[in-house]
């Protein structure tokens, strides 16, 4: 799923400070599971916001609603009475949520209250890890299942690099797992070491995002 | 193995003799003069001095144009080379506009990772990684082709360099990647900062086994601990780099003016003690900032003056 977090509320206070109306619309999606923006954060940043108005002396009015989901159009569409009578709206979906509401309401200031930070999942409550960096052309069964490109900080294609210290990465002061060595000891235990000799050579990125946006057409479930 | 770029290098570790090369970093600045002064040093004791690329993320006038300044001095020099930074068209772009400035040994990197540098907000490219790129400077040399299959009018004759690290995990990996380098091009390997003598005897005992001495020659990789700060500062915050407690309790163990001499007694056993050791073909000598030094301590295990070749 897609992690997010959320900004700081001192943020989004800056970017709302002119509006004295505001929309908070948040996501049934991924960011309820990963507990960024669904309907319990929608009514924990309305009550920040109006809170931290009604000391500063500038009181705002906040409506909040929680789409079952911001990436689809006709999930949008239940917005239109609400955003009738406001400034501003704050989403706090993935940054694709705000984008749709853009989309519908081209005349409405939109603002995004959460950082979109990966597509990855749970380890723990409260921890989440990235373990995809959409490339386009999945190749982890070459890496053992796991994936190089997403959890590798040099996105190495043929083995640790010399940062690679008691099973943890240079990078991120010990706190993460050196990927190549987890695909080492993954590949020693499914007796498949000799894959760790071959030559990967170039990866083809023009399916990443380095290829420009991307869409993707399905033309069987196309009206 | 035939000669691929006839470098002074490459001559010299096929004429079966053990080499010297030295490093040389450029400035944070364009102060020229500094990099020539640092440079006079290794003129008669390295050949072929390493010019780094933004070590440790850090900007640096580039290794291009201070290769072209060593050529000017009558210094040979090795382009270090690091994917970090450039994606495949600004690397291979750099592989040609270095061979046609006369640069004839080119070290193949992945880099430090940005977020150890001085821009840590900087994008980090890692289009392609060492592996790859020595296979792409091998394939444009010995194919005359690009990677996207495109001829190269007129072929890149580098003699080929890569690093390894024998000191990092898995162990038991190191080798293998080393065998993977060769595989891809690397005709030169200078190693990471050595400390662990026996970690290093072993390695180089795997190499041997696997064949890969006879393939590929390996300089053993030699910077001089300048005092009992920087070895502690290696010894903890460099990831992959083992400082045997003895170096430090020799360092401490002499009054404060004799630390510097002892770091480089050390240094010069070190030498001795990795050109004695089977299948190391020569010696890379990083003196970081104390390029200076660096004739005394070449002298003193014996390598001055370097052959004529």
């Amino acid at each position: 799923m897609v992690i997010a977090e959320s900004k700081p509320v001192s943020e989004i206070l800056e970017m709302i400070k002119g509006y004295k109306k505001v929309l908070v619309v948040g996501c049934k999606g991924c960011v309820t599971v990963c507990n960024a923006g669904g309907q319990k954060e929608v009514e924990i940043l309305s009550s920040e916001l109006r809170i931290a108005r009604q000391v500063s002396g500038n009181e705002v009015e906040i409506k909040e609603y929680t789409c079952e989901r911001q990436c689809d159009p006709e999930y949008i569409e239940p917005l239109d009475e609400l955003v009738k009578d406001v400034d501003a709206v704050v989403s706090i979906a993935c940054s694709v949520g705000p984008q749709y509401i853009v989309a519908r309401y081209p005349y409405l200031p939109v603002y995004p209250g959460l950082n979109t930070v990966s597509i990855g999942g749970a380890l723990e409550h409260g921890v989440w890890r990235e373990f995809c960096q959409a490339c386009g052309n999945c190749a982890i069964h070459l890496f053992g299942g796991l994936c190089p490109i997403a959890r590798c900080a040099k996105q190495l294609l043929n083995g640790p690099c010399g940062g690679s210290s008691g099973g943890k990465c240079e990078v991120g002061k010990g706190q993460i797992d050196c990927v190549w060595h987890l695909i080492y000891e993954r590949l020693k235990n499914l007796n498949q070491l000799h894959i760790m000799e071959e030559l990967r050579l170039y990866k083809d990125w023009s399916t990443s995002r380095d290829g420009g946006p991307r869409t993707t057409i399905r033309e069987e479930l196309r009206k | 193995m035939t000669m691929t770029a006839g470098s002074n290098l490459e001559k010299v570790l096929r004429s079966g003799q053990k080499a010297v090369t030295c490093e040389c970093g450029p400035p944070r600045g364009a102060d020229v003069e500094h990099f020539r002064h640092k440079a006079t040093f290794l003129k008669e004791c390295a050949d072929a001095v390493n010019v780094t690329d933004n070590q440790t993320a850090v900007v640096r006038f580039c290794s291009m144009a201070a290769c072209r300044i060593l050529l000017d001095m009558g210094i040979e020099p090795v382009m270090q080379m690091v994917t970090r930074d450039m994606n495949r068209i600004a690397l291979q772009s750099n592989v040609l506009g270095a061979a046609v400035l006369g640069i004839k040994n080119l070290l193949c990197l992945t880099g430090d990772h940005s977020s150890f540098g001085d821009h840590p907000q900087s994008k980090n490219v890692h289009d392609l990684d060492s592996i790859q790129l020595l296979n792409t400077v091998r394939m444009m040399r010995d194919e005359g082709k690009m990677i996207s299959g495109t001829e190269v009018q007129g072929r890149p004759a580098m003699f080929i360099g890569a690093a390894a690290n024998p000191f990092a995990d898995p162990f038991e990996f190191r080798v293998v990647r080393l065998a993977k380098k060769i595989k891809a091009g690397a005709q030169f390997i200078q190693t990471q900062c050595i400390y662990d003598m026996e970690r290093f005897q072993k390695f180089m005992e795997m190499a041997n086994d696997m064949g890969l001495t006879e393939k590929c020659y390996i300089m053993a990789g030699i910077t001089p601990l300048k005092s009992v700060g920087m070895a502690n500062y290696m010894k903890k915050f460099v990831p992959g780099l083992l400082v045997p407690d003895e170096y430090i309790t020799r360092l401490k163990g002499v009054p404060k003016d004799k630390v510097a001499a002892e770091g480089m007694k050390i240094a010069v056993e070190q030498i001795q003690q990795c050109l004695e050791m089977k299948g190391v073909a020569g010696i890379h000598l990083m003196a970081i900032e104390w390029e200076d030094h660096a004739p005394e301590i070449l002298k003193s295990a014996g390598v001055l003056p370097r052959p004529k070749v």
